[in-house]
This record gives structure tokens, C-alpha cells and sequence, in this order.
């Protein structure tokens, strides 16, 4: 399943990125590593980026990007 | 003794930095605010001390500009001592780079920031237990109110002096085995960096420059080219992964376990700081506050501004009716004397007061952590004009003054991001353009025309962004952002960040504002007026305006405000609608809005983005501002 697809407030697993080495690159700086807990805690209107939660650490990702991330329950 | 400062973005880092240098360091709740480093020297144990911020940075991998500034530095520079400055309020990502950096070899301090925010999440750690386990000095610190300073500098200084070095992480076999292999393959050729650190880096180094890379640090051989190629295949077959990513998740279980073993959790404290995204997030009320902020932000420097310009203009044209007076007008030196006392004035009656409110505001918008949230709301917006959402900054501040909003660009990561919002930036019609629409357009024509003219504006902006992102079909990378905790800025760290950007202005721009004012006071005085109006008369036959209005649009590059005072005096009139239609007005001010941005904006896109670039966005602008005006001539034909 993909991020943009997970329910708010519930806790998926994060398996893996598709996408650009520069996508990759900059979620993992920010400690977004597949095996890591993941909660989508809002999101903004009309197609707008995602906020989530991964290890105590807010970060808003594009909805482009997290069409490219993908997750489980 | 030179000490370098190693932290992520938002650590805290430019915030010791300022603490200790005097405020030196552009600091921000916004990830990534400096990407160059700021150097000084500093004297806080007694002795004198090279302190050096380097940018905010997750990893030391140098896949973005942060990253690759921060390892040029170290691959460049004598280092005797790092201070790793990390929030403890993310322990765990922090500790991901602490690693990193115990990997290079250097003496290393480790400073856990924000102990009180930590505190907050409900964590407790072990900072004893933290470092007999990485084996560095962990010291406590809070930045913001310069606590824990003294102590951490007087340890890095007896680390530097004595070259303590702590030991390196050590990763699973394989990867060990392969350092090993490298280490022998470097065959004590020489680097900055010791030859395990340096073996490190290469087995994480990207495969496809690897040979340009080795030249580069002069430590190339067709067998370590060989050797590294060879055991970063191997590396890939066994973990189905580059070796970058294999390092990185290896350091991300270890930070991981060191965690599980120095904190303790309790309960989370719920205050304000997480109930206010309720609001300022919310799909309706977050965009009607979003309004209303910046509404209101723009009420007060506006309120300020015009405050301080009106009385200050007037001291100025006093001061200088007198001096010319005393001159002579007709003389070569009063053309002089005006020109620099008109390029004083733009700066202290006509920037500055708009500037520094401004920046006030700005500052605490960006330090409370108000600007990612607009980013966050804004990003759908502007991907249909091929940017993210922290492109908005620019915009807003653009509205201001086109100066910091250029500056702002810097903050994007790539090139293309940084032009086409640059680009944009400059359209938006800044304060002194809002004199012109206001002078001409809504005194004249009444408000709603002058409101049609600000929403033409932006319909303008929208077309431009999608032809030039079609143009430069490269995807925006998309938007990947930390929203920070909201908090509250402390007044000292405010007023110093302002006076740091208005610095900026001062000593780079305005400068180049007074000698262009000179250079078209003698231009004046050596009755150049026609030949100039005959410079710009295609542009004015086209919109079918009067020919003298080329000098006012001419003197409108140095500051914007004076294509209009200067309209008075080209046209002989002092009541426009004696010498114009309602159609002149209206073309006139759309193309005062869009051509050439002024020459503090022009000096500050060429520091920016280059010569070229500075070049091409102001022909740009002058396509872009015939066509709107053209459009706007058409338009007024039509309905007035």
C-alpha cells in the first residue's frame, strides 16, 4: 500500500521507496528508513502534501513523494 | 585551535554560534537556513579559538549543497576539534550523524541540546551512560539561554589540545573486511583524512565519479579503482543494496540501540505547542488565519513604513533643496550632490523603513515555525506553477521588498527551483510598486481598478511560472519537510537576525544604489533626457504612451517608486489626468509593475544566481511586462 493511501492517526510500517536517488536520499537524512513506524497526522487540502509522523519527528511530504512510499499495517 | 561546530538543521548549532561570535550565523526554525559556513574567532576559556559553523546537515554523505560545503571544509581545512552539537529532543537522528562524524577520526565533544524540550516529549536521558557508550564527552547545553557554553568549549579545548580521539563505530564484518581492504589498497597515500575514515567514505562514494573523485584527492591507482569497485559490488550481492544505504541503515539500528539504552520515557506533556496545528493546520481555518496573518503582517510594515518615510523624505529634500542652494543649480557638482543624496535617501527614507519592520516580522514568523506550516498548505498551490510549497517564502516576502526574496531562494535545493522562483519573485510588486498602482492607478481610477491590477499580477505569475516550468521540463523534487515545534523566539536573537539581513542590504545594494543615482544625475545634468526617451520609445509607441515617459521608467530600475515621482517632472504636470488617459495610466503602471527589477533587486539576483542569470530574468521581465501591458492597453479600450 502506499502512504498516500494509509488512514490518518493509525501506525503502518514503512517497506520501501520508489523513486530518484534524490527522493531517497533526503528521506533517509531525515531518518525515514524502511522497518520505521510511520503515522499520517494530517493533511492538507486539494491534493496537498502529507504530514506524518516517523520516529517523534513531524515532516510534511509532497503528495508526489509519498505516492512513492510504500507501507504496511 | 581551530573548533568546528557538526550539527543537524534546527540543532541549535548557529544558535551556540551566535551565542559565542556575537550574532554572525543566519539562524531559523526552518531546516537548512545557512549553506555556507561562518567562521570567527573566539575567545571563551581565555584562550583564542577558530570557531567554525558549518551548515545544518543530516548526513555526511554530500548529495546536497549543505552536505558537500560541510565535507569540503573538512577535507580542506586543519580541524583540531569537533563539537557535535545534537537535539536531544531527536536523539535518535541526531545520533545517526554523531556516528558519521566519529567515523572521520577527529577529536569530537558531543553538546546534547534542548535537554528541555526533550524533557517535554517525556524523555529522560542518560547522558553518562551515553557517552561511556560511544566513548566522546557528552555535555549538556542550552543554546538559547547560553547555558552549559563555558564548560563545553573548556572540554573541547583540552580534546583539541591533547588530540583525544574517540574510537569509530564499528559495522558488521563485511563492511569491516572491506575498510581493511581499502586501507591496504590506499597504501599510505595521504588525505585529510586517516586512511579508515578516508576508506569509509570511499566504500560509500558513488560508483559513477568515483575516478574524477580519487583525482581530485590525488590519491588515485588503477588498483584501488579496482579494489573499490570489486567491494562495492560485493557489498551490493550481500545486502541487495548500495553501500551508502548499507552504512546508513547499519548506523540507524546502532543510533537506535544506543538510544534503547540511555533514555527513559515517560509521559508526553500536551501544551499549546501541540494544539496549535489544530488551528493554524486546519483545512479551513488554517488558510483563513494564513490570510489574516499575513494581512496583518503587511498592515503593520506598511503602517511603520509610511510612518517613517513620509517624515524622512522630507528631511532629506529639505537638506537637499538647501544644499543645492547653496551650490547652485545649474552646476555640474548639484547634479552630483543631488545624485548621492538621492541615493542616501532611497536607502535610509525608502528601503530601510519597510526593510526592517519586515525582516522583524519575518524573523519571528520564521523563528516561532510559522513558515514551514505555509509551506505546508501552500505546496498544491505551487506545483501548478512548477515549484514546491517552500517556494511560497519568496512570494510573501516579495510583496515587501524583492530584495529578501531573492535571498530567500536560497533556501530551495535545486538550481532550477532557485531561478524559476527567483524569477517569479521579482513580478511580485513590492512596496514601492504598491506607490505607484496606489499613486496612479487608485487615485485616479479608484481601488477595485487598482485590485484588478494586484490580481492580473498574480494571474501573470501563474502563466510565467507554467511557461518557464514547461520550458525546464525537470521535475521539482517535491516537497520532503521537517515541520519543527513551534518556539518562541527570544527578543535578543530577533533583533540581532533582523540587523544581520538589513546588513546585507546596507553593504551590498546600497551601495550600487547611490553610485546609479549618481551615474543618472549627471545623465540629467548633461540633458540626456531625450536621447533617453528616444532609448525607450519603442516600449513607449508600443503601449502608446507619450514619449516622455521613458526617463521616468528609466530612473523606475534605479527605485521603482521613482518612475512616478519622476512622472510629475517628465510630463510638466502636477495633475496626471491633465497629460494621460485612463488607458495610459493603466498600461503605464502594469509595465511599471513587471519590467526590470530595481538595481538593489538586480544587485542581490546577481550575488544569487550569477551575472547571466541576473541578465536573463531581466529580459524576461521586460517580454514579460511589454505583453501585460499590451494586454492591460487591450483590456482598457475595451471596458473604460
Amino acid at each position: 500500500m502506499l502512504l498516500v493511501e494509509a488512514e490518518d492517526d493509525k501506525e503502518y510500517k514503512v517497506i520501501g521507496f520508489k523513486g530518484g536517488k534524490g527522493i531517497l536520499h533526503k528521506l533517509l537524512q531525515l531518518g525515514f528508513v524502511p522497518g520505521d513506524q510511520v503515522k499520517v497526522l494530517r493533511r492538507a487540502p486539494l491534493g496537498g502534501p502529507v504530514l506524518v509522523e516517523v520516529n517523534g519527528r513531524m515532516i510534511a511530504i509532497g503528495r508526489g513523494v509519498a505516492e512513492k512510499i510504500h507501507v504496511e499495517e | 585551535m581551530r573548533c568546528v561546530l557538526v550539527g543537524q538543521p534546527n540543532s541549535g548549532k548557529s544558535t551556540l554560534f551566535n551565542q559565542v561570535a556575537g550574532y554572525k550565523a543566519h539562524t531559523g526554525n526552518f531546516s537548512g537556513t545557512s549553506v555556507t559556513y561562518t567562521e570567527s574567532k573566539v575567545r571563551v576559556t581565555g584562550e583564542v579559538m577558530d570557531l567554525v559553523d558549518l551548515p545544518g546537515t543530516y548526513t555526511l554523505a554530500g548529495s546536497n549543497p549543505a552536505e558537500r560545503e560541510t565535507l569540503k571544509y573538512l577535507g580542506s581545512h586543519h580541524v583540531d576539534v569537533i563539537v557535535n552539537v545534537i537535539d536531544a529532543s531527536h536523539l535518535a537522528q541526531s545520533l545517526e550523524l554523531t556516528l558519521e562524524i566519529l567515523d572521520l577520526g577527529y577529536p569530537t565533544v558531543v553538546a546534547l541540546n534542548m535537554m528541555d524540550e526533550a524533557a517535554r516529549y517525556g524523555m529522560r536521558i542518560d547522558g553518562l551512560k551515553l557517552q561511556e557508550l560511544i566513548g566522546a564527552p557528552v555535555l549538556p547545553l542550552i543554546a538559547s539561554k547560553g547555558r552549559g557554553i563555558r564548560n563545553l568549549f573548556v572540554t573541547a579545548q583540552r580534546f583539541g589540545e591533547k588530540q583525544i580521539i574517540p574510537p569509530r563505530p564499528m559495522y558488521e564484518p563485511t563492511i569491516e573486511r572491506a575498510i581493511q581492504d581499502i586501507v591496504q589498497g590506499l597504501d599510505g597515500r595521504r588525505h585529510t583524512l586517516n586512511p579508515q575514515a578516508l576508506a569509509i567514505k570511499l566504500i560509500e562514494a558513488d560508483a559513477d565519479n568515483l575516478d574524477d573523485n580519487l583525482k581530485k584527492m590525488e590519491i588515485d591507482s588503477p588498483d584501488l579503482l579496482e579494489r573499490i569497485g570489486r567491494l562495492q559490488s560485493e557489498i551490493r550481492d550481500l545486502r541487495g543494496q548500495d553501500p551508502i544505504w548499507v552504512l546508513s541503515a547499519e548506523r540507524h539500528v546502532m543510533a537506535a540501540n544506543l538510544v534503547r539504552q540511555v533514555v527513559e520515557l515517560g509521559n508526553r506533556q500536551i501544551s499549546w505547542r501541540d494544539r496549535l496545528d489544530n488551528f493554524l493546520l486546519h483545512p479551513f481555518w488554517g488558510y483563513l488565519l494564513l490570510v489574516t496573518i499575513l494581512l496583518l503582517f503587511f498592515e503593520v510594515i506598511y503602517g511603520v513604513g509610511s510612518a517613517l518615510e513620509r517624515p524622512l523624505l522630507t528631511v532629506f529634500n529639505s537638506l537637499e533643496s538647501t544644499l543645492i542652494g547653496l551650490i547652485g543649480s545649474e552646476t555640474f557638482i548639484a547634479g552630483i550632490v543631488s545624485g548621492i543624496l538621492q541615493g542616501v535617501a532611497g536607502g535610509v527614507a525608502i528601503v530601510l523603513p519597510y526593510l526592517v519592520p519586515f525582516l522583524l516580522g519575518l524573523g519571528f514568523l520564521e523563528d516561532i515555525g510559522y513558515l514551514p506550516r505555509v509551506a505546508f498548505m501552500m505546496d498544491a498551490l505551487m506545483h501548478r506553477i512548477g515549484l514546491h510549497g517552500k517556494a511560497v517564502v519568496p512570494f510573501i516576502l516579495g510583496y515587501g521588498c524583492n530584495v529578501p526574496a531573492v535571498m530567500s531562494t536560497r533556501m530551495l535545493e535545486d538550481r532550477r527551483d532557485r531561478f524559476l522562483a527567483a524569477t517569479l519573485a521579482t513580478l511580485v510588486p513590492c512596496a514601492a510598486r504598491l506607490a505607484v498602482v496606489f499613486g496612479l492607478v487608485a487615485f485616479y481610477l479608484g481601488p477595485r481598478i487598482a485590485l484588478g491590477i494586484y490580481l492580473f499580477n498574480l494571474l501573470t505569475i501563474a502563466i510565467t511560472g507554467r511557461l518557464i516550468s514547461a520550458m525546464l521540463p525537470e521535475e521539482t523534487p517535491g516537497l520532503i519537510l521537517e515541520m519543527p515545534v513551534y518556539r518562541m523566539p527570544t527578543f535578543r536573537t530577533m533583533i540581532q537576525k533582523a540587523w544581520f539581513r538589513a546588513k546585507e542590504f546596507v553593504v551590498e545594494a546600497w551601495p550600487i544604489l547611490i553610485v546609479g543615482s549618481v551615474v543618472l544625475a549627471v545623465l540629467n545634468y548633461l540633458d540626456f533626457a531625450d536621447y533617453l526617451n528616444i532609448l525607450v520609445r519603442p516600449f513607449t509607441w508600443l503601449l502608446g504612451l507619450p514619449g516622455q515617459t521613458g526617463v521616468p521608467l528609466i530612473f523606475g530600475i534605479l527605485r521603482k517608486e521613482l518612475s512616478l515621482i519622476m512622472l510629475r517632472q517628465a510630463l510638466g504636470v502636477a495633475d496626471f489626468s491633465a497629460a494621460l488617459t485612463h488607458a495610459q495610466m493603466i498600461s503605464f503602471t502594469v509595465f511599471v509593475v513587471f519590467y526590470i527589477p530595481c538595481l538593489a533587486t538586480l544587485a542581490v539576483l546577481r550575488r544569487e544566481l550569477g551575472y547571466r542569470a541576473m541578465l536573463v530574468i531581466s529580459g524576461l521581465t521586460v517580454i514579460i511586462a511589454t505583453i501585460a501591458a499590451l494586454v492591460a492597453r487591450g483590456f482598457a479600450w475595451f471596458f473604460l
